[in-house]
């Protein structure tokens, strides 16, 4: 033994063992495992009360389930690890309550994560039941979920192009776009959809903000101008000219031709470089609703929406994807604002030319939220 | 309810067991110097004892804690399933598996994946790090003891092309390096509860680079050189300041250590300083991380040559060249290194020939970007998909 006597480690276990845990009850546990918080805290109040959780019984697991209901992305993972041992458990000697997993499923008061968690549970124990619940996923809350049904549709398409029946592949594919909300099966739904003629509007698909306003070039040496607040932070005036670097700064109208929006600073401002641009738009929104703003960016890059700084972030040139930042937001009723400040850095290989950014408005799922007035 | 007997046979199962000369408990083994302090060596000749498949992928190498392999992968269309699994080292069977879910950005280089740094142990407890940042302490019965999600804690930490330093653990403290462009940090982390015992600034710039542990100093390896710290406290011991590599780490032995540094720097920390012993600017190691056998250290360059040279003045003394290229480091028992390529061929290397020998080669059939691990003779080596022990025959 390492450090601690026999004795005294049983001591500690016992004193720490499900019997003496049993007195606070499952709901307790659920209840210190959702209060962890940043930084480690509530970690040892977790530690036993995952204990407790963990070795619930299986008709106890939609209990732990909905514990995951807003629980912060810790507290989910403490919950999540101590149903994967209560679903293991059940699983192995044949007791998971498929059905109460099904109808919790079905419940989308819950939450994505908790949802997906019960159909892979559910998948796992039986794979019939989790087929037969498949179609009714397609416009689910949970991307993830998602995914099932738009995955059958793929392949139902194909058999029918297989099968010689060209009309009927389009409809399954398109009823699969429809669905569709991450970007792998959305390009592949498009090309499929292509390849036969067919016509797909991706950036209406996904969102993504097309018309623009850009200004530049302010001056990032040394990668400074990050944190200089240039005028556009200070007020947006699409009329008005700055001393720039090394020449003048002006705005300029830019409507993105690519079908992922990208927003190229190069184009409109030649390949400069230790510069900072912003671009600047509005978005009409039909209500006031919560929202997330979703950013591929692989410059130096901050976001407002209505004058409020989202997020910001100083990397430059280590890659860039579709949704690689999403910022939660809340849109306003009638006119909103998104400024975005993209900054170019010293680097001279070929692979640090790019200067540009994509930008979507979406819902949590990922489905676009389109403007109600264009530009 | 359980009863009383069957709590007590649980604890008693559950007690943590004294690690030994056989355990791999860290990336690239004790102190990672990829050198095995196992008296027990795989020997020359190596035969698949098992192999099984994976639930993800992963370039983490595995742990072996007692009769335990502990092993990571990540899964799912992002990489954000987490998985943490418990193989036994006997015959493969899974013992357990735990899986979560990535907190953090899980964005990287289609090459790597979230499951890149390799998880460290105690003996007692297995922490398990990922790209995201995602941080689990399980013990090894694979009861949860504390969780961290450092970029919920610290939001701009995180590298877009993914991040890959593994943790050391030394005493009651899991160091954790998350450098990258942005929040570039290291944490000191209390075994016990989670929590920060420290956590210090690093330079803002990407790194891949792995610490070793130097006389209980833990060594930070970043692009600005080799920075030795107290674990318990953060404080730094001494500091090389000549600049370093940010993907292939440093060898370590009781007489000083070999900084991938303007070619292979190798130094002496004591008194608050650190003392250059020589410098080769010939030695240049690719990405595999360099190791010390006996008086000679062993680089492989970006040519897939290795290069044995004199620990005493950096003096080469042979080149073999090897079937490459290479993503994972090679390890070491007695006189053999085992390494495997990208193209998964295994490869044996006798130091001891002449001019360096390749001894054995066995065809794993798969891409393998990760360091194997040595423990009771055999060598433990995985892929995106599989498994395997070889075992000396």
């Amino acid at each position: 033994m390492k450090s601690l006597s026999f004795f005294r480690s049983l001591l500690c276990l016992v004193a720490l063992s499900p019997v003496t845990l049993a007195f606070g009850g499952l709901p307790e546990a659920l209840d210190t495992l959702r209060s962890v918080g940043p930084e480690g805290q509530g970690n040892e109040a977790a530690s036993t009360a995952w204990n407790e959780a963990a070795a619930a019984k299986p008709e106890e697991l939609v209990t732990i389930l909905a514990g995951m209901d807003g629980a912060n992305p810790i507290a989910e993972n403490w919950l999540r690890a101590a149903a994967g041992v209560v679903a293991d458990k059940a699983i192995s000697e044949k007791a998971l309550r498929v059905p109460a997993l099904k109808d919790f499923l079905m419940d989308t008061s819950h939450d994505a994560a908790s949802r997906t968690l019960a159909f892979d549970l559910i998948q796992r124990a039986d794979a019939d039941v989790a087929s037969s619940i498949t179609p009714s996923l397609l416009q689910d809350p949970s991307a993830a979920l998602r995914r099932h049904p738009v995955g059958r549709l793929i392949e139902e398409g194909k058999a029918k192009l297989e099968a010689g029946d060209k009309a009927l592949a389009i409809a399954a594919w398109r009823k699969g776009l429809e669905g569709a909300r991450d970007q792998d099966q959305i390009d592949e739904l498009a090309q499929k959809l292509r390849d036969q003629g067919e016509e797909v509007d991706l950036p209406t698909h996904f969102g993504f903000l097309m018309d623009w306003h850009l200004i530049a070039p302010f001056d990032n040496a040394d990668r400074g101008g990050f944190d200089v607040a240039y005028p556009p932070e200070e007020k947006v005036d699409l009329n008005a000219t700055y001393d720039g670097k090394g020449q003048e700064a002006k705005w300029v109208s830019f409507k993105s031709e690519d079908e992922y929006g990208m927003v190229d600073f190069n184009k409109p401002f030649d390949m400069l470089k230790n510069v900072v641009g912003y671009a600047y738009t509005e978005f009409d929104s039909s209500e006031e609703r919560p929202a997330e703003i979703r950013l591929g960016c692989k410059n130096g890059w901050k976001v407002w929406l209505n004058g409020e700084l989202l997020f910001q972030r100083d990397e430059y040139h280590r890659g860039m994807k579709l949704d690689q930042y999403k910022l939660p937001c809340q849109l306003k009723k009638g006119k909103n604002t998104v400024l975005v400040k993209c900054c170019q850095n010293e680097q001279t290989e070929t692979w640090t030319v790019e200067w540009q950014f994509q930008l979507r408005i979406c819902d949590a799922t990922g489905t676009a939220i389109l403007a109600s007035k264009q530009p | 309810m359980k009863s009383i007997l069957s709590v007590l046979l649980g604890a008693v199962a559950s007690l943590p067991v004294a690690s030994s000369a056989a355990d791999w408990l860290q990336f690239r083994g004790p102190n990672a110097s990829a050198v095995s302090a196992d008296d027990v060596s795989p020997g020359p000749k190596l035969a698949t004892a098992w192999s099984v498949d994976l639930p993800g992928r992963g370039l983490s190498s595995p742990i072996i804690v007692g009769d335990k392999v502990f092993l990571t992968a990540s899964s799912g269309p992002e990489q954000e399933t987490l998985h943490v699994l418990c193989f036994s080292a006997k015959d493969g069977s899974k013992l357990w598996e735990r899986t979560l879910s990535a907190t953090g950005r899980t964005m990287s280089h289609k090459k790597t994946c979230v499951a890149a740094p390799t998880p460290c142990s105690d003996g007692e407890l297995v922490y398990a790090l990922y790209s995201s940042n995602d941080l689990f302490a399980f013990d090894l019965n694979g009861n949860l003891r504390w969780l961290r999600g450092l970029t919920f804690d610290y939001a701009n930490a995180s590298n877009s092309l993914g991040m890959a330093s593994s943790p050391v653990v030394v005493g009651k403290t899991v160091v954790v390096q998350s450098e990258n462009d942005s929040e570039s940090i290291a944490l000191g982390i209390d075994t016990a509860t989670g929590k920060n015992r420290w956590k210090m600034d690093r330079p803002k710039a990407a790194n891949w680079t792995s610490a070793v542990v130097w006389k209980g100093a833990v060594a930070l390896q970043s692009k600005t050189g080799l920075t030795g710290i107290d674990p318990m406290t953060g404080k730094v011991k001494w500091d090389y300041q000549d600049g370093a590599a940010t993907i292939t780490s440093s060898a370590v032995t009781p007489d000083g250590i070999y900084i991938p540094s303007n070619g292979l720097t190798a130094i002496l920390p004591e008194n608050q300083s650190t003392s250059q012993l020589w410098r080769a600017e010939g030695l240049k190691p690719g990405t595999p991380s360099p190791l010390v056998i006996g008086d000679a250290i062993y680089v492989v360059n970006g040519a897939g040559v290795m290069v044995k040279a004199s620990i005493k003045d950096g003096e080469e003394q042979w080149k073999l060249r090897m079937k490459g290229p290479f993503s994972g480091s090679g390890v070491a028992s007695g006189q053999f290194i085992y390494i495997a390529n990208e193209r998964g061929q295994f490869q044996v290397i006798d130091t001891t020939a002449e001019e360096g020998e390749v001894v054995q080669m066995i065809e794993l059939d798969d891409t393998i970007l990760a360091t194997p691990a040595i423990s009771g003779g055999a060598v433990f080596i995985r892929s995106d998909a599989k498994l395997w022990k070889l075992a000396g025959e």
